[in-house]
């Protein structure tokens, strides 16, 4: 399996990389996602601008309450490090889930989210965190939504000669709990379905609730519907069910060979109630 | 494109394709046959060499994002013919049998131990869940990896 | 039949790391792929990306063109090449013409039509994809039940009904059986397709030797002596100037006991080109193109008594064969036919088996090769029958298996059953799991709502092929040892060993024999040109019978030693022991050294002796070897979300004798998590139009570290008396005794919820669904 002939670049700053991406070159940064495509001869790109060894895309930062991650960081940066865990767990709990431990070493979260797999981790968390996607071209700088950011299957808000440079997630409050749980297809390790959940308790009830949902759909999602179920309650487990049962209400779910739409939309509320769950657990 | 690496402790500089995929730079430019190629997916581990300190697969990875880096192979895992605490726990624990997934398997439990000293078969089986074995059903491999933590934690 | 015999043992049963290891933990092993030659060539093989079409035409112009491309050939160039053969022989079987390429037509997705061979694997590459081939597409079938019913698509077009072959074998009274009996249970299983991947693909390197007339071939193959055979054939090349190696070989576990296209494809391509040409399998030719194993529909039925007593066994298999034939397609079923009693003693049986052509890739062995399907099979039928009795799944066994006294047993198949007592390993694994207590715990756990399950099976399986009037191509082994003038002591087997450790324990083997350091020997293997001709390694015969063949060329020359020794010690009553002979007389003695010299030297030789200390023994077993043992799967079924853990797993094998403990363990552990793929995981699965839909490592689920369970290994020792090792094989063990016991265990699960039978692979959404309409 050897992929077609293309030039490589690898430029020393960003603006040297924007600038070739501009004129059609492609990004390489981790390689986990373009590399076996290009080895199955899927994608045959004319020439590749390594943007994976960019010290400017690598960089995780707490700026004004918030955090800021270069989108150079590996997953393994993600999951260990001390800033994030610290104070934004759910990304470092959902880095941990991505693929192995190989993968993690390489793979950048950056490169994960421009490929928008349907099945990918990151975007569960990313739509629980409402965080903020920074997009660059030679000319440009624009930030979306995550919930603008995730189209469709292998689809973002990406225009050409843009790539992702930074995501900004935020730091969680005091009395904020947070979980991401999966299952996992069990040959590739991508999510069949997966839910992250971010809860934040005050006064003995549920003051803020945000769940994000990977897997289910041709795209990652918010369950507003769930999510506003569940504020304002006391947050009991009966609560926690019906809400959970809201997560895949009117969703045109994805069906494959490792499962159908059904047991999809199914699994959906099982893992978003225990998403939810172990948030709650996790609340101080 | 030309590219130096250092490999095993010695420098090479050698003119590629862009296109070559490390895994072909060690086995066919360099003579490194130990990595070995197991998949095209990057499931399988069998190609895992150790880049900059971290286990990585080499059959998804371009030789040339691999310019200025420094690499270890299976091969440069003993020193002065004294076999690598992991190398010998397989040996000691029969953790492996027809020897195709070893040396990625020796490399990714290198990995762990370099990251967790004394893990449990839990953290075990999943720091190895990038590394497919047919023949040993993991169990002698779980074992060897405690074994060598026991003998390089002592 | 031989007896075994008792003898001093020192390293006969311990726990010795393998000798084979240092090469491959260091990564210095030497597989197919790792072979470089001056002036080698590289080969990429064009298949056809359609289940069933027409080839109108192929134009390779543009490929050729591309620079660095050397040849490209196709249907039409090899037309001379003999068909890959099958080796397999029932009446009236229909076998299809497999050309190594396609000619005019294509039968599964896959299908080689032309291969490309460039100075780089790289170019090779980029030029198969200029191949352009103008295909007519036809309807394909994939799956066998479509593939039987009237007005099917016809896989090859002069046999419509998709049938390769009809079998038949029954004994006793099986209508007598059915209409005493007390009770009569059915159940339609199914052994899923599953894709074997060994961790190495297959490869070969070709070398012609133009001025010689000579063909070197490497493959990574399980039998290079049967190959050679064949593929001279195939070739029309003299059998002695070709020359096959098996190098070192990652995994086969029966995917490369065969003889494939492109072993011979790459020998034309070598003879033609005049240079020594590369092909290595991807991952993805390896899922489309190397043979598959199981596909099996099987329709059971068993009758008994009220008391359990199973009175008689009715089995109809429909057989997946895919396309074609390979080495041993149509033989795999038959081998389910025999082994269908089980470890019980009913002699009433019924079988028919069906053949069925589809447009897939061919199914031939894979670990266990018939033998999963049918222990699989009576394993779950007879815990059907234990619910239908509400009878305990371990008393309806203990109650039906041949006993201790009953050897040699006589089965309802024609097999002679050697030695056992079934009831031993059950009951040590009833014993090892607390069994009472885990009823008791698996009650408690039920009122709590909890899906908890307690599984076994107890199986038998027929291995150490075999008999040579009962196998395709021979079922003797050979081996030679010799012992060099410096006294260091080579063994050459016909085996074919690829990871199962034979280097060790054949030398465990001849060093207690000779009584010589067991680093003074050295055991060699995989080279036509090295070894006396051998069959090979597959069907758990390794140690059992290649282990007998090294034990009897070590007696030969044994006797060859004492008779050396006594001329050097000028005595008439010598011993052989500790690595000395001995004069029993005066205590003089000569190390086996110091005579191995003499003989070579030959100043003096013994009467009717001939000089050196070499003997060959061809070995011919009389019979089969019957393995047998008992596996234990607690289960935790995911109310939720349907998935299945594997809380406990105990595994109780009586392989005979154990020359090596740990090379057993392994045998078991491996067997075993290819046992849970099959019964969680795994699952070849195509399309409607014949495309396979797990045609990588992405969607074909091969267990990982954290998907399988402790293994607790546990034996009993019953020898054969078949051979004079006692052993009688274990490779294939795990796999045979695993898949029935956690089909049982999750089924015991989901008992209080109606549920009588579960299909593998044991997927979260089919036992969600099962939850589901029960509730």
């Amino acid at each position: 399996m050897i992929p077609q002939t293309f030039d490589y670049t690898a430029p020393a700053t960003l603006d040297q990389a924007l600038a070739l991406i501009a004129q059609g070159a492609k990004p390489l940064a981790g390689g986990m996602s373009l590399i076996p495509m290009m080895k199955l001869r899927l994608a045959a790109p004319e020439h590749l601008v390594d943007i994976g060894r960019l010290k400017e895309l690598n960089y995780i930062r707490e700026d004004a309450g918030a955090l800021h991650l270069g989108a150079g960081c590996t997953h393994y940066e993600v999951e260990t490090s001390p800033l994030l865990r610290g104070k934004c767990p759910l990304l470092s709990e959902t880095a941990a889930h991505i693929g192995d431990v190989q993968v993690r070493n390489m793979g950048t979260i950056g490169g994960s989210i421009a490929h928008a797999d349907p099945s990918a981790d990151y975007p569960a968390a990313l739509q629980a965190l409402e965080a903020k996607i920074v997009l660059r071209g030679a000319q440009s700088q624009r930030t979306v939504a995550a919930s603008a950011f995730f189209l469709d299957t292998f689809a973002t808000a990406l225009e050409p000669g843009e790539i992702v440079s930074e995501i900004i997630v935020p730091v969680e409050e005091a009395g904020a709990g947070a979980s991401y749980q999966k299952m996992a297809q069990p040959a590739s390790g991508f999510a069949i379905v997966g839910v992250a959940a971010r809860l934040r308790r005050s006064g003995g009830k549920i003051a803020m609730a945000r769940i994000g949902v990977t897997g289910l759909a041709g795209r990652s999602f918010r369950a507003t519907a769930a999510e506003k179920a569940l504020e304002n309650t006391a947050g009991s487990a009966a609560e926690i069910q019906a809400a959970a049962a809201l997560v895949a209400q009117g969703v045109e779910a994805n069906s494959d060979l490792h499962a159908s739409a059904e047991y999809r939309k199914h699994l959906a509320a099982v893992y978003a109630g225990r998403a939810l769950f172990a948030a709650l657990a996790r609340t101080a | 494109m030309n590219i130096h690496v250092t490999i095993n402790g010695k420098n090479y500089s050698h003119d590629v394709e862009p296109r070559l995929l490390l895994i072909h730079y060690l086995r066919e430019v360099v003579g490194l046959t130990g990595p070995h190629i197991g998949c095209e997916t990057s499931l399988c581990g069998a190609c895992t060499v150790e880049l900059g300190g971290k286990a990585v697969k080499s059959c998804t990875m371009f030789a040339v994002q691999a310019n200025g880096a420094s690499i270890t192979t299976i091969e440069g895992l003993a020193a002065n013919g004294k076999l690598h605490a992991i190398q010998e726990a397989f040996w000691n624990e029969h953790g492996l049998q027809c020897g195709f997934c070893t040396p990625g398997m020796i490399m990714a439990s290198k990995q762990i131990l370099d990251r967790n000293p004394n893990p449990t078969e839990e953290e075990i089986r999943h720091g190895l869940e990038g590394n497919i074995c047919r023949c040993t059903g993991y169990q002698h491999i779980v074992n060897a990896v405690k074994a060598a933590a026991k003998a390089t934690g002592a | 039949m031989a007896t075994t015999i008792t003898r001093p043992k020192t390293l006969i049963g311990k726990a010795i790391r393998r000798r084979e290891d240092p090469r491959l933990i260091t990564g210095t092993a030497t597989y197919v792929e790792d072979i470089k030659m001056p002036g080698m060539h590289y080969a990429v093989v064009v298949r056809s990306p359609h289940a069933a079409a027409k080839i109108r035409s192929i134009d390779t112009s543009k490929a050729a063109a591309r620079p660095g491309v050397v040849a490209i050939f196709t249907g039409q160039d090899v037309s001379k090449v003999g068909p890959v053969p099958c080796g397999a022989s029932l009446p009236g079987l229909r076998v299809p013409n497999h050309t190594i390429l396609a000619t005019d037509r294509v039968y599964y997705a896959g299908h080689p039509v032309a291969v490309v061979v460039a100075t780089d694997r790289y170019i090779a590459a980029d030029a198969a994809d200029d191949v352009e081939v103008d295909w007519e597409v036809l309807k394909a079938v994939a799956d066998p039940l479509k593939a039987l019913e009237p007005g099917a698509p016809a896989v090859h077009p002069q046999w419509p009904d998709n049938k390769a072959f009809d079998f038949h074998q029954e004994h006793g009274d099986i209508d007598k059986a059915f209409a005493e009996a007390d009770v009569i249970v059915k159940q339609r299983i199914l052994s899923q397709r599953l894709i074997p991947t060994p961790m190495e693909t297959r490869g070969v390197v070709a070398e012609w030797r133009a001025a010689d007339r000579a063909l070197n071939l490497y493959s990574s193959t399980q039998i290079p002596h049967l190959l050679r055979s064949m593929v001279a054939q195939m070739l029309g090349l003299e059998e002695n100037r070709l020359r096959v190696v098996a190098p070192e070989v990652g995994g086969g576990f029966g995917c490369k006991l065969n003889v494939y296209a492109e072993e011979a494809l790459m020998g034309f391509v070598a003879m033609k080109i005049n240079k020594p040409v590369k092909w290595i399998e991807t991952r993805r030719e390896n899922y489309l193109t190397t043979i598959h194993g199981r596909g099996h529909v099987d329709d059971y039925e068993l009758s008994a008594k009220r008391d359990g007593t199973i009175t008689g066994i009715k089995l109809r298999i429909i057989q997946d064969l895919g396309a074609y034939h390979q080495l041993l397609t149509p033989a795999i079923p038959t081998l389910s036919v025999l082994m269908m009693p089980g470890l019980y003693k009913t002699q009433n049986i019924f079988a028919d088996i069906v053949g069925v052509f589809t447009n897939c890739v061919p199914t031939d062995a894979y670990r266990g090769a018939g033998r999963p399907e049918a222990t699989h099979g009576i394993e779950r039928m007879v815990d059907i029958l234990a619910a239908e009795l509400k009878m305990d799944p371990a008393e309806i066994r203990l109650k039906n298996f041949v006993q201790p006294n009953e050897f040699p047993f006589p089965t309802a198949t024609g097999l002679i059953y050697d030695s056992g007592d079934y009831a031993a390993p059950l009951k040590k694994a009833l014993d090892i799991a607390e069994y009472e207590k885990l009823r008791r715990e698996q009650s408690e756990s039920r009122k709590q709502g909890r899906l908890m399950g307690i599984g076994m099976s107890a199986y038998g399986e027929i291995c150490a092929f075999g008999p040579s009037p009962a196998t395709p191509a021979g079922g003797w082994e050979s081996a030679t040892v010799k012992i060099e003038p410096s006294g260091k002591v080579t063994v050459l087997t016909g085996t074919s060993p690829h990871g199962q450790g034979e280097e060790t324990t054949f030398a465990q083997i001849a060093a207690d024999e000779l009584g010589v350091d067991i680093d003074d020997v050295l055991v060699v293997h995989g080279d036509t040109a090295l070894v006396q001709y051998g069959i090979g390694t597959f069907g758990s015969r390794a140690t059992a019978v290649g282990g007998t063949a090294v034990y009897f060329a070590l007696q030969d020359l044994k006797a060859k030693i004492k008779k050396f020794g006594a001329m050097l010690l000028n005595s008439d009553d010598v011993t052989l022991a500790n690595g000395q002979c001995i004069d029993n007389k005066t205590g003089a003695s000569k190390s086996v050294q110091e005579i191995a010299a003499a003989s070579y030297r030959a100043m003096q030789l013994p009467p009717n002796t001939e000089p050196g200390m070499v003997s060959t023994h061809f070995w011919e077993p009389p019979n089969f070897t019957f393995p047998f043992g008992a596996h234990l799967v607690v289960t935790e079924v995911d109310r939720d979300t349907g998935a299945v853990k594997v809380v406990r797993y105990i595994a109780v094998d009586d392989c005979g004798n154990i020359l090596n403990p740990l090379i057993v363990t392994g045998q078991v552990h491996g067997g075993v998590a290819q046992g849970i793929g099959q019964a969680l995981y795994e699952q070849a699965v195509y399309d409607e139009a014949g495309q396979l839909i797990t045609g990588e490592l992405m969607d074909y689920a091969v267990p990982k570290a954290h998907m399988l369970p402790w293994i607790e290994s546990d034996h009993t020792v019953t020898p054969t008396p078949v051979n004079p090792l006692g052993v009688k094989g274990v490779g294939e063990a795990g796999t045979i005794g695993c898949s029935p016991a956690v089909v049982n265990s999750v089924v015991d699960a989901l008992s209080p919820l109606g549920v009588k039978h579960i299909d593998m692979p044991m997927t979260p959404e089919k036992i969600w669904k099962l939850i589901r309409s029960a509730q």
